[in-house]
């Protein structure tokens, strides 16, 4: 049986380093800590509906990685009409961890690394629970 | 609506799965925050499919440089779908045909080789910058 993997999309965040917390995250998870679970796919492929990017939405299941309320990720995965089976707002993780002050958006400061540390042990923790109930 | 005089739109694709789409992303913030800060803005090309009128209006309010990092050219095509055409075009890939010794591996954090890359596509892009306010101010 083909194996499937979690699709962790996050989203542009050109505006903010929220966005790149969201974006640093997903490179954790999808190159260093579940690469053989997990990858991710182009935003703006889904957003001009790519044939090959809606496929893969639609057959694997997704987590949107969102910077900001706007929830890009999310809603061009809805949009799409992909798999979405988890969502996660990096301004909800920072309410939580109001200790950090993430700044930068082309190279994150430290405070802005450790919150990215948090949102990808939450997204590689949520592959693993993802892919267990998928057996 | 018409265009908004003195600054230009810098879209990006930000190619989340192509070490290219992250020099695409780098260069453009190189541009806004380093080499044309009062005349450059941006907008996430994703909001344009989950905002509303506003950043739709975009395009037909700024004249706009999208920043591509693949032949599939989503910036462009984007802007073009569901905001207006752009004005000019940066291919990171053709850019980087220009520069061979220059290769791009990373997608989280530049190496110092990336990094030069990403500031030759920021430089052009600010090239175009000027371009495009000098042809406007004639008019």
């Amino acid at each position: 049986m083909e194996n499937r993997k979690v699709v962790v999309v996050p989203c542009s965040g050109i505006g903010k380093s929220l966005g790149t917390v969201g974006r640093v995250a997903t490179y954790r998870v999808i190159e260093r800590m579940k690469p053989e679970k997990t990858r991710t796919v182009c935003l703006a492929l889904l957003t001009m509906g790519d044939d090959d990017a809606l496929r893969l939405v639609r057959k694997n299941p997704c987590i949107a990685v969102d910077g900001c309320p706007a929830q890009c990720s999310k809603k061009n995965i809805e949009a799409s009409k992909g798999r979405l089976v988890h969502s996660i707002i990096v301004t909800d993780v920072l309410r939580k961890n109001r200790n950090l002050k993430p700044e930068g958006v082309i190279e994150l400061n430290d405070q802005g690394d450790k919150l990215a540390e948090i949102v990808a042990k939450d997204l590689s923790e949520r592959a693993d629970e993802i892919l267990r109930k998928e057996k | 609506m018409t265009l908004a005089t003195g600054k230009v739109g810098v879209i990006c694709c930000s190619g989340e799965d192509l070490p290219e789409g992250t020099i695409s992303r780098v260069a453009t913030r190189l541009v806004l925050e380093k080499l044309r800060p009062d005349q450059t803005v941006t907008l996430c090309l994703p909001l344009f499919l989950a905002g509303g009128e506003d950043e739709r209006a975009f395009a037909r309010v700024f004249p706009t440089i999208a920043v591509d990092g693949c032949s599939k050219k989503c910036a462009e095509a984007g802007t073009k779908k569901f905001s207006g055409k752009p004005v000019a075009t940066i291919l990171v890939s053709e850019v980087m045909k220009k520069y061979p010794h220059l290769k791009v591996k990373s997608r989280e954090k530049l190496e110092p080789q990336e990094m030069e890359l990403a500031t030759k596509v920021a430089e052009e892009i600010a090239r175009k910058v000027d371009e495009i306010l000098c042809r406007t101010a004639k008019k």
